[in-house]
């Protein structure tokens, strides 16, 4: 078996709500609420959910860009959350993120050069003559010219952006790059090359992905195992065939069922969830998926599911549901 | 649609250029600082105007008289004309006032300059550090009480207070306007700072292992510079108008160096016999706060996408 390139435990992400006039705590908004995976090197992960579920704060605090509350990561080996801040940020260039939105991810006042360049000059990985030579090099691998390292972020399309914002994630020469809705801002024909080029650099470089998305058409393309969010917490982790064949978790095959197939003829019964998900802030007891489930059972509203294994092997899939207990 | 790229300082002249009482402005102020200058080399390195000559023979003399011919050579004013006329000591008015506008603008940039570095280290500490506790209360908090603070002072009155325990020079006026106006900036940085704090090209920096101060001074600063460029502007005018008013009032740069307040200051005096020594420096007053608002102004509508036409 090989040793997983990150291996997350019981991450945790709680952002208080302050009221009041000494702003004291009044509750805690649990977006990312324990929740545990593994990527393997040269994989892709996909986490998927519906917005708001906490798929980009588990990102985000994966590397620690936001502080997590509680759990273990480690990456390579050794543990993110133990490690001093200088240290972390000469870990940084291993583990990268692309942005959602190719407009804001980019600063508006500076060249591309210098946004690819920044980080290389800083970490050293290029300098001096090497470095233009070094971005031409990154650019010309997103596919981007390299005449465009001295133009401004405003002069360039959607895809292209989003293209520097992979450069200057890539050029860091990364292990794992965590991929935040990174085609979701994008129109369809675009979404397709970025999606190309993310797997064809995987291929080259062993990259390990995490891949949040909302968009199952995607993942399915890209992902080898998806990991199913609801209200902060992972209901389902399987192999992407698996997930998409066989649903174990009611709210997996919700959205399953719910994600359209481009062919006409097809009889399409899709499940439909009733109702809002709950405020996270206070969560339903037991099961968070009971109150929209139409499974229900009693002890659902008030035993927390246990993790349940089925199947071995490359199609083991791990499930938090009574129903298979 | 642009072919050729646009660098933002490019950008910015364009609509810049659109303000035609901007421009105007800007103009007026370019003269301004060349006459200073010329008037610091004028009157202090090779004196062709000289401020200090006293001609009791010439004195009160409107803008435009020719100097009497029973004055020593030596005692002159050039071309033997006094351009804006002669005080109560028969000093030429315009030398005074030549000396006076270096004086004026240095204080206002100097001043301006120290309240907004200020302004920008402790707007950027409150923004980007702004969660970080210290005991009881968080480093923001801190920050920005303190400026509140420094707010429920009334500035003028603080001024003079310091004024009054300090010894009077050009230095000492600089350093307290300075420190006592960098409330706005303050606030200014902060605000940008906490917007630009979430923007994901700030995450992706921390996320590419940048140190923080290249964070805050490489990749925000630079985008949260153009409202207090513009308030630096028109802080520039506010200070020349407090340093007039030190003056006027006597506690400001001490005689016999001239500066526009206590020509004005002196002018007062005379105002029914000698109007001039009154106007001019009014005037003069009026027209570079004028200016340096109408700059600060055009600054604004052009680095403020969203007040575009167009």
């Amino acid at each position: 078996m090989n040793k997983a390139l990150i291996s997350v435990r019981n991450l945790k992400k709680y952002f208080p709500v302050r009221t009041g006039f000494f702003s004291r705590i009044s509750n805690w908004v649990k977006a990312v609420d324990d929740i545990s995976f593994e990527i393997n090197e040269g994989e892709t992960l996909g986490l998927v959910g519906e917005s708001g579920c906490g798929k980009t704060t588990a990102g985000r605090a994966l590397l620690r860009l936001i502080e997590p509350s509680a759990g273990r990561i480690y990456f390579e080996g050794q543990e993110l959350l133990k490690i001093k801040a200088t240290e972390l940020r000469m870990m940084r260039p291993r583990m990268q993120i692309i942005f959602q939105d190719p407009y804001s991810s980019l600063n508006p006042r500076m060249t591309v050069g210098n946004i690819v360049g920044e980080a290389l000059k800083v970490h050293g990985i290029a300098t001096g003559k090497n470095l233009n030579r070094y971005i031409s090099e990154v650019l010309d691998k997103v596919g981007l010219s390299s005449s465009y390292q001295s133009r401004y972020p405003h002069e360039f399309s959607g895809g292209q952006r989003q293209r520097i914002g992979i450069a200057r994630a890539l050029a860091l020469k990364p292990k794992f790059i965590v991929c935040d809705e990174a085609v979701s801002a994008l129109d369809v024909s675009i979404q397709a090359q970025i999606i190309n080029l993310l797997c064809d650099l995987q291929a080259e470089y062993k990259l390990a992905y995490l891949f949040i998305s909302h968009d199952l058409n995607v993942v399915q393309y890209i992902a080898n195992k998806v990991a199913v969010m609801y209200l902060g917490k992972i209901v389902e982790i399987a192999p992407t065939k698996m997930i998409f064949e066989s649903p174990k978790h009611p709210y997996t095959q919700a959205l399953i069922s719910a994600n359209p197939i481009p062919d006409p003829d097809v009889l399409h019964n899709a499940t439909l969830l009733e109702g809002d998900v709950p405020s996270p802030l206070n969560p339903p007891k037991g099961c968070r998926f009971h109150t929209r489930c139409h499974l229900v059972m009693d002890k659902c509203k008030s035993i927390e599911p246990p993790l349940t294994e089925i199947g071995t092997g490359t199609e083991k899939q791990m499930v938090w549901c009574h129903l298979h207990t | 649609m642009d072919i050729q790229s646009e660098t933002p300082l490019q950008e910015f002249w364009r609509l810049f250029k659109k303000d035609k009482l901007a421009v105007f402005g800007l103009v007026v102020l370019f003269l301004l600082i060349i006459a200073a200058l010329a008037g610091k080399g004028m009157t202090e390195w090779t004196i062709v105007f000289d401020p200090a000559t006293v001609r009791l023979v010439d004195k009160f003399l409107p803008p435009l008289s020719f100097a009497s011919d029973h004055l020593p050579v030596e005692d002159m004013p050039q071309f033997g004309i006094y351009l804006l006329g002669t005080d109560e000591l028969g000093r030429d008015v315009f030398a005074r006032m030549l000396q006076g506008s270096f004086v004026s603008l240095s204080i206002g940039f100097v001043a301006v300059g120290i309240s907004t570095i200020i302004g920008i280290l402790l707007g950027g500490l409150a923004g980007y550090y702004g969660n970080i506790r210290l005991g009881f209360i968080t480093v923001d908090t801190l920050i920005m009480r303190f400026t509140d603070v420094m707010l429920c002072f009334p500035t003028f009155f603080l001024i003079l207070t310091v004024v009054a325990l300090l010894p009077p020079s050009i230095y000492n006026i600089m350093i307290i306007i300075g420190i006592t106006s960098w409330m706005g900036t303050t606030r200014f940085v902060r605000a940008e700072f906490l917007a630009l704090r979430e923007q994901d090209f700030v995450v992706a920096a921390k996320a590419v292992g940048l140190p923080d101060w290249r964070i805050i001074f490489i990749q925000m600063v630079p985008n949260a510079i153009s409202p207090v460029l513009v308030s630096a502007i028109i802080g520039v005018a506010t200070a020349i108008l407090t340093e007039s008013a030190l003056s006027f009032l006597g506690f400001g740069v001490q005689p016999p160096y001239a500066t526009w307040g206590n020509i004005l200051a002196d002018g007062k005096n005379f105002i029914f016999d000698a109007p001039w020594l009154f106007f001019i420096p009014g005037f003069a007053i009026l027209i570079i706060v004028l200016a340096f608002n109408l700059v600060g102004e055009g600054m604004r509508d052009a680095l403020n996408p969203k007040l575009r036409r167009s």
